[in-house]
């Protein structure tokens, strides 16, 4: 028989902890919300068109952040990308020794570097010998980070791929590279794509390692060789600033942002849902 | 279609077949040394990043030895660097988001793992992950413009209640480590509750059934069963968070008060060793002052592989007794 | 089709505008920003084809950048010592010239709820808060100045830079000269150890941090205090009087300077003799390495500098800067053909 006492606890228990979990819910709507209220209105023809103008003056905008952010991540995509997925495949498909607990361990270390770490290694390896910042620096620090991610998920959606298939493919005379650059990899291709979609979503927002490799520029920044402007480190420098008009590019920008990362993350998580159920 | 292919190929003459076969291998060749060269590529990577921050903070390593992590001073005109007011900050800002973020955390990720229905549980699981993705910047953003502000109307009852304390003592201004241990505790409240809910949902049936059918409430078989079943994993995703909490740059630098001062109470402004980095790394002339900055991202890096080796063997050990 | 699309459109966003344009890169100072953004932004739309991008990171910053050779010039609100000076020569084989370009003034920004009115600072009240010792509004080294203006008991929030500045440096240059205390106990330089307060980086971080908060205090350009409405108090200069920050406190703080002013402009103007003048004010220099290897940016450089010894000086007064005394520009003048 239970005592009033345990049924008490138990509903009490229930509901804090609901609670809780509750809280924690709330607190993803409440940044959507504020950002979508703060950002929203913020938002102006301006903002995505027109150069950041002179310091005090209103009217400007951050299109150049907006084309900068764009080539910095297609610049890590193109340098953390390959190195990871192809790294991926070596530990799922070729590896097994030593030598890949290795590569395991020091894809985790690279995990663990804390992104303002990152930046200090970019500058020191291409700002300093180059004697100018750029978005080389920047999207290589970015890059870097990517690595790690891009490999664990290549490995994951690669082994997951039932060996039956591969069997399949060599007992039909493939070779093992035939095997696994036409079989394999397609058949795990949506989980790594969707994978590196997260990636760059949370390299997306990333600041810290930008902030002594790409700097920033009130203009457009023409190739790799230069300084770039970009959103996050937009969003930090407007808002520590006294201006009020700073301060609401700031909000349209971080609305920006998060609708970028949180829109790329839902799809990817949605998309990566339905293919696990359908397998 | 494809038997044929075969017979035909390996009905060819043995030239043929060995200029063919050779093809083959140096197929797989080129593959195994393609991927090969970027498993390597990775390890030439961060040794180098290591032996760059080794390289760069010899001057103060060799100045300071290690009293360098014991000293308080940071004065950049006589040259005397310390790292400690800033690995303090750092500890302090990373434990009270523990403080905070662990009990809400755990708490949320039992209710999703063992009492709420499945469907709300996967829905709502989904919307706190969502909340991992936030750029760190964004929540400084917040936390200047919302937090600090509620802080600042929060602070005469939390000195009401906790004043009695030496850790909520003196004036308020707003930045302090309060406001960046509440911020960071939010950052890392997603981590926890994702971790531990795996890892609780991977504890047997079989051990909450027992309990249940020997007459315990679901949550007394939830608390007193399943809980210290997955105790390590649990343990191991704070260590995770811990982490990530270390390393944690933008939102604290924008809520902390970059005063490097060691102060008992969380209302006192205070400095993280990621946040000096961001401020002073790009300006500090001296290269004594440089290193300094480097041997503290050192530091910083040293600290962060040991909690997440830790971590990784106590979230591996669980979930692998939970599936055996 | 689309794989083709999907290849070209990334590299060709990655060329964006591989123009004929000349891009010189600048840092530092965060004291003269607001003027600089004005006036690269003029001068780019004389020459076209020269963009200049200046980033605010701070004095210190504009000196180590220059000195990297990351930047094209710098600026500073502070000199660069001569152990600075030859880190410089040694790195990049070269010397380093100083260029004032306009002249302003660090004011003590205030948020103090209820109190509109401006506040008068001596040197003594001024040196006690950034000390530590000063730590309520209602301190009487504050109301004996200030009959008549109701100040509570609130504790005073400190606020100063987090990073080496210029602004800091003139700041705790003023500091130095009028406590002996603070000399001794902090010094001056770019970057000291505060006794109290909070860093905020930049001259916009402080003043967005007076703003958001209640009942500090901090030391801000001019400009910034003007541009975003915030109140800044007077402060009394060696001849006893209470001067607010202006054109003409400035100018009059130079003009005692000028007479002796050193060949390679490096000179410190707070506490300045003359009843009009502000104590805290100071010149701001360009850091311009004096060979450029590159002829385009040569020319481009040397041409700003023209510019901004010229037209650019018409620009100063309508954002608070004050502009160079004539004789300074004639003599910089002529220090221009130092760039080889």
């Amino acid at each position: 028989m239970l005592s009033m006492r345990r049924k008490i606890v138990n509903a009490v228990m229930l509901t804090l902890t609901g609670l809780f979990a509750f809280f924690a819910v709330s607190i993803l709507f409440f940044v959507l919300g504020y950002l979508l209220w703060n950002g929203g209105t913020s938002l102006s023809w301006n903002f995505f068109t027109k150069l950041p103008t002179p310091v005090g003056e209103t009217g400007g905008g951050m299109a150049n952040a907006i084309v900068g952010s764009a080539k910095l991540l297609l610049l890590a995509t193109c340098i953390g990308v390959p190195i990871g997925f192809l790294g991926g495949v070596y530990l799922s498909e070729f590896g097994g020794s030593a030598f890949s607990s290795l590569v395991r361990y020091t894809t985790d270390l690279l995990n663990g570097v804390p992104s303002i770490v990152m930046g200090i290694f970019a500058f020191t390896v291409i700002v300093l010998p180059q004697k100018h910042f750029s978005t080389l620096a920047g999207g290589l620090a970015l890059g870097v980070m990517m690595i790690p991610i891009s490999l664990r998920s290549t490995e994951d959606f690669l082994k997951a791929v039932p060996l039956a298939l591969r069997e399949g493919a060599m007992a039909l005379g493939a070779s093992k590279s035939r095997a696994i650059f036409t079989v394999v990899i397609p058949a795990a291709i949506n989980g790594i794509i969707t994978g590196t979609m997260l990636n760059v979503a949370r390299v997306a927002g990333e600041t810290a390692p930008l902030l002594f490799t790409s700097l920033g520029n009130r203009y457009w920044s023409h190739g790799l060789d230069q300084p770039t402007a970009s959103l996050p480190v937009m969003i930090f420098d407007y808002a520590r600033a006294p201006y009020d008009d700073w301060h609401k590019q700031a909000w349209a920008a971080a609305f920006v942002l998060l609708s970028l990362v949180l829109a790329i993350n839902v799809f990817a998580r949605i998309v990566l849902g339905k293919k696990a159920q359908a397998r | 279609m494809s038997t044929s292919a075969i017979s035909v190929e390996r009905a060819r003459p043995k030239g043929g077949a060995r200029t063919f076969l050779s093809r083959l291998k140096s197929g797989d060749e080129i593959a195994f040394l393609v991927t090969l060269a970027c498993a390597v590529s990775i390890l030439l990577v961060t040794s180098l990043l290591v032996f760059e921050l080794f390289q760069n903070s010899a001057l103060s390593r060799h100045k300071f030895g290690w009293a360098f992590l014991f000293t308080k001073t940071w004065d950049p005109v006589a040259g005397n660097f310390g790292a400690l007011p800033y690995i303090y900050g750092t500890l302090v800002t990373s434990g009270l988001a523990l403080l905070i973020g662990v009990p809400l955390g755990v708490g949320a990720a039992i209710f999703l793992a063992e009492l709420a229905p499945p469907r709300i549980s996967d829905a709502l699981t989904f919307l706190i992950e969502l909340l991992a993705a936030v750029p760190s910047v964004i929540f400084g953003l917040l936390g200047i413009f919302v937090m600090i502000p509620i802080l600042r109307s929060a602070e005469p009852g939390i000195r009401a209640v906790f004043g009695f304390t030496p850790f909520f003592q003196g004036p308020f201004y707003g930045q302090s480590l309060l406001a960046a241990g509440v911020v960071v505790s939010i950052m890392i409240i997603p981590f926890i509750v994702s971790i531990s809910r795996e890892v609780l949902l991977a504890v047997p049936q079989d051990q909450r059934e027992a309990a249940l059918a020997l007459g315990a409430t679901k949550w007394e078989s939830t608390w007193d069963i399943v809980v210290p079943f997955a105790k390590k994993g649990i343990l191991g995703s704070i260590f995770l968070s811990l982490a990530r909490a270390l390393g944690e740059t933008m939102a604290v630098t924008m809520v902390v008060g970059n005063d490097p001062k060691i102060n008992t109470s969380l209302f006192a402004p205070g400095y993280s060793i990621a946040a000096v980095i961001a401020n002073e790394f790009s300006e500090a002339t001296d290269d004594l002052h440089v290193s300094a900055l480097i041997e503290m991202g050192l530091v910083l890096f040293a600290l962060t592989i040991i909690i997440n080796a830790v971590a990784r063997i106590m979230i591996l050990t669980t979930t692998q007794k939970g599936s055996s | 089709m689309k794989r083709v699309i999907g290849f070209v459109l990334p590299l060709a966003l990655l060329a964006v505008g591989a123009s004929g344009e000349t891009l010189i890169n600048a840092a530092g100072a965060t004291f003269p920003y607001p003027m600089y953004s004005k006036w690269f932004d003029e001068f780019h739309k004389k020459y076209p084809d020269v963009q200049i991008n200046y980033q605010s990171i701070g004095s210190g910053g504009g000196i180590k950048q220059v000195t990297e050779g990351t930047v094209d010039f710098g600026a500073a609100d502070v000199p660069m010592t001569p152990e600075l000076m030859k880190t410089f020569t040694e790195k990049r084989k070269c010397n380093i010239l100083h260029f004032p370009t306009v002249m302003g003034a660090d004011v003590l920004s205030y948020n103090v709820p209820g109190v509109t009115q401006e506040l008068n600072f001596t040197p003594e009240a001024i040196a006690g808060i950034f000390l530590g010792k000063i730590t309520k509004w209602n301190d009487p080294a504050l109301t004996q100045a200030n009959p008549g203006v109701k100040l509570t008991g609130n504790p005073i929030v400190v606020i100063h830079r987090a990073e080496a500045s210029g602004t800091t440096y003139i700041f705790v240059d003023f500091l130095s000269k009028i406590s002996k205390e603070w000399e001794t106990k902090v010094g001056r330089a770019a970057s000291v150890q505060w006794p109290v307060g909070l860093g905020s980086k930049g001259n916009e971080g402080v003043a967005g941090q007076i703003k958001q908060t209640p009942y500090s205090i901090g030391y801000i350009e001019l400009i910034y205090a003007v541009q975003n409405n915030m109140s800044y108090g007077k402060v009394k200069n060696p001849a006893g009087v209470f001067v607010k920050a202006s054109l003409a406190g400035v100018s009059a703080a130079a003009a005692g300077a000028i007479k002796e002013i050193p060949d390679d402009f490096r000179v410190s103007i707070t506490n300045a003799p003359g009843k009009d003048s502000y104590p805290i004010s100071s010149f701001t220099w360009l850091l311009v390495p004096d060979k450029i290897a590159d002829p385009t940016k040569k020319k481009a450089i040397t041409e700003l500098l023209k510019w901004v010894l010229s037209d650019g000086q018409n620009m100063t007064e309508v954002l608070s800067y004050a502009r160079l005394p004539k004789a300074v520009v004639a003599k910089e003048q002529k220090a221009i053909s130092k760039i080889q």
